[in-house]
């Protein structure tokens, strides 16, 4: 057993961590933010020549041929920086499920554009409030065409392609669907995050490809979610981590009755308590990592224990940090809220802790009857 | 990142399996940790000394001790992979030891000279003479600095006075490992020297100490001109801090590594079966809301204690961050306990065979044991995290000058 990453992993994280200190500052994020830009073009762009969106795909399609263990090391750091840039929209969903049921022409076309950075894709599950799941989707597939509704649709107003769910006669399917052809049309939606935009799409009869085979979409949905959820919490894990040296670095330089607020216990044991429950995730995501690398059976345990305690380490982190930061913390110029506010969007897409927990306990409960 | 066996720790855990299937029965699933020291029977000890004695005959006991002290200098997975494999079968509970080969052994090996640990080590290993461990006293809990038991050098002896509390299995014991106070004048934790001392002395009262859960695992120890050969005092006069906190550390790292998994299986089992309103409990959404937080909680701890021996496998000591498996297992503990009770509904209040109400009385002592709750958050905050310490009042004084409060009653 040798449960942490390689030297090498570490060193490639350094490595993107260096160039994002510089690239990506908060500042980035905030620019984003405030502004009507969807995203940071230049970051994307080097994101694309570094190679990171290559980093898990196949070289026959321009990857590096890297595994998971490379690709959630370049998430978390992703998630350090809060990067504004439709990296997980691309490739946590999308790449994911062509990888796992694309055939040989699709992964060729598609992967390989997803590598160089010429391709935006997005995740399009979600149609309602309180779906929590993807098999009730009212959204049609009839005869290659897909019509209804998807939202919210993270970096929807910009992707080239979607991943939808759609039911037809034979059941549930993925499919693929061209944004920029016919029988689309996108709406802004006013996102918690706007360093993260979000969209609905509507669909009126717009060509779709079928993404493995037809009625088959239920199980590739799950395994897609699962595998969405591992990389994703690495982000997250990568914003807690983040939020908690912040809050550090906060309370220590701030003095009040003469002493420094980190001197009081009642700060301190939160610190301590916030420090656990990201040490907690961190753990729970490294399980899972290995079973994302290794295709280990333990992953449908895993993805959601990392996926539900991540969440749980980032809202802890950001709801702490504007309060121990005090009022400045809860104004427009500190940053605080862009934490406060990535960890509420992280947190929805994918579906809620509610949702990941209900899920978690019925696979425990049939590997217990099995 | 591997979490299988490699090829040399699957022949390890192999071998393991086949020396504890020459000797023992598998364990039925589910069984419960109910809390600290449970209550000992003479015929329990014997027991638990034979199985350590067979331990020890087949190279199996304090196997990451080095050969020389009847270990086989087994890497920190090696002995993750045989606790795993040992955990599987029914065997006496060998807790009495825990004192020895937990935190005794570890410092005496740390800080022995080569004749102490050939005195003392064989023994210890092969489960002849036990070991308790003194340390607390009336005032001087999460404050252990703070304590008085007194040594007064006499030529090559020293003389012992005073109280020690919270002494699990004293009376079982051949020996014990304390901290006294040498010399008041100096200030607090620069006054403190280690000892070993032979619990069978004459000038020692033990008292056994009644627990909420009815238990007497814990002992009061009271010390009346107790004479030890300097011989037996462990490191420098003045240094006993820091071989205290030697034992400290090795105490956190095995009361946090146990306890949490049996307990989410266990509840896990009980509300697969458990009927709630016609139906199992595990199919009420609440009840799996709250099932999943104690599953991903428990999995966070079993998984960092995976971090924590791949550290200490690539060179590394059992640092402060070993203080989460305690902290957060401890609460998770008493919280699954106290949950399960309450979907028991009225009849939560029966002493069940389930173990759940056993546990709940039980499990307040793993929060305070060894580090309490508090005193492990601040251990986090300051040396993991580098906040500032405490504002103390203690510092830079002789300990004679110290404020105190009234006398415990």
């Amino acid at each position: 057993m040798n449960f942490d990453f390689s030297e090498d992993q570490k060193l490639l994280q350094q490595t993107v961590r260096d160039y994002l200190s510089k690239n990506s500052p908060l500042s980035l994020c905030r620019e984003v933010l405030e502004s009507d830009a969807p995203y940071a073009p230049d970051l994307w762009k080097g994101a694309a020549e570094l190679g990171w969106l290559g980093t898990a795909i196949d070289e026959r399609y321009g990857g590096a041929g890297f595994g998971y263990l490379e690709l959630v090391l370049i998430a978390e750091e992703l998630g350090r920086a809060l990067a504004p840039i439709p990296f997980s929209s691309t490739l946590y969903g999308p790449a994911e499920a062509i990888r796992l049921a694309g055939t040989d022409e699709q992964k060729s076309r598609y992967l390989t554009k997803i590598a160089a950075g010429e391709l935006i894709a997005a995740l399009a599950f979600s149609e309602a409030s309180g779906q929590n799941d993807v098999e009730s989707a009212a959204t049609t597939l009839q005869g290659g065409k897909v019509t209804g509704t998807k939202l919210p649709v993270i970096d929807g107003g910009t992707a080239d392609t979607v991943l939808v769910a759609a039911n037809s006669d034979a059941g549930l399917s993925l499919a693929l669907v061209d944004l920029t052809g016919k029988g689309v049309t996108r709406e802004p939606l006013e996102s918690i995050d706007p360093s993260r935009p979000l969209a609905r799409l509507n669909f009126d009869g717009a060509p779709a490809e079928l993404l493995g085979a037809e009625g088959e979409g239920a199980a590739l949905a799950s395994d897609v979610l699962d595998r969405a959820a591992v990389l994703m919490a690495f982000e997250q894990l990568g914003s807690a981590t983040r939020a908690l040296e912040m809050t550090r670095e906060f309370v220590m330089d701030r003095y009040a009755f003469g002493r420094p607020i980190a001197s009081f216990q009642a700060v301190k044991h939160r610190l301590a308590d916030l420090w656990c429950e990201i040490e907690l995730a961190r753990s729970n995501c490294y399980w899972a990592a290995w079973a994302l690398d290794t295709d280990d059976s333990e992953l449908e345990l895993a993805a959601c224990s990392a996926r539900i305690s991540a969440t749980k380490a980032l809202d802890l982190a950001t709801v702490e940090m504007i309060q121990l930061y005090g009022g400045v913390g809860y104004t427009w110029e500190y940053d605080c809220h862009l934490f406060y506010r990535r960890s509420r969007l992280l947190g929805a897409a994918l579906g809620g802790s509610s949702a990941w927990r209900d899920r978690l306990v019925g696979r425990v409960d049939a590997r217990a009857a099995a | 990142m591997d979490l299988n066996d490699t090829p040399e720790e699957a022949s390890f855990r192999a071998e393991a399996r086949a020396f504890l299937e020459q000797h023992l029965e598998l364990l039925p699933p589910g069984t419960l940790r109910r809390g600290l020291a449970e209550n000992l029977t003479a015929e329990a000890v014997a027991e638990a000394q034979a199985w350590q004695k067979t331990k020890a005959d087949g190279g199996w006991a304090c196997i990451n001790w080095p050969e020389e002290y009847g270990g086989r200098g087994a890497s920190p997975i090696q002995k993750l992979i045989w606790g795993q494999e040992e955990a599987q079968y029914e065997h006496p509970n060998t807790t009495v030891f825990s004192i020895g080969t937990g935190m005794a052994g570890p410092t005496i090996l740390a800080h022995g000279t080569d004749e102490q640990k050939a005195e003392w080590i064989p023994k210890l290993v092969t489960g002849e003479e036990i070991w308790c461990q003194l340390f607390s006293e009336p005032s001087a809990g999460s404050d252990l600095a703070g304590l008085r038991t007194s040594a007064v050098r006499d030529g090559d002896e020293w003389v012992l006075n005073g109280q020690k509390i919270w002494t699990s299995g004293a009376n079982w014991c051949k020996w014990g490992v304390i901290v006294t106070r040498s010399d008041p004048n100096a200030a607090k934790h620069a006054g403190l020297t280690y000892f070993v001392v032979d619990m069978s002395d004459p000038g020692i009262e033990i008292r056994p100490i009644t627990q909420i859960n009815g238990g007497q695992g814990f002992n009061e120890v009271f010390f009346t001109d107790v004479r030890i050969p300097d011989a037996w005092r462990l490191d420098e006069v003045g240094n006993g801090w820091r071989v205290a906190i030697t034992t400290l550390m090795n105490e956190r790292v095995s009361i946090g590594s146990a306890g949490g998994e049996s307990m989410i299986s266990s509840l896990i089992e009980h509300v697969q079966e458990l009927k709630i309103n016609g139906g199992r409990a595990l199919d009420d959404p609440a009840v799996r809301q709250r099932v999943a937080d104690f599953y991903v909680r428990s999995k966070g701890v079993e998984f960092t204690g995976h971090r924590t021996v791949t550290k200490l496998s690539q060179g590394g000591i059992p640092g402060p961050e070993a203080s989460l498996g305690k902290l957060i297992a401890g609460a998770l503990i008493q919280d699954i306990a106290s949950y399960a009770m309450d979907l028991e509904g009225q009849a939560g209040s029966i002493m069940a065979d389930s173990g759940f109400q056993a546990s709940y009385l039980g499990s307040p002592g793993l929060r305070i044991a060894g580090g309490t709750d508090e005193v492990l958050r601040n251990i986090i905050a300051e040396r993991v995290l580098g906040l500032p310490p405490e504002t103390r009042m203690d510092k830079d004084i002789a300990f004679k000058n110290i404020p105190t409060g009234p006398p415990s009653k």
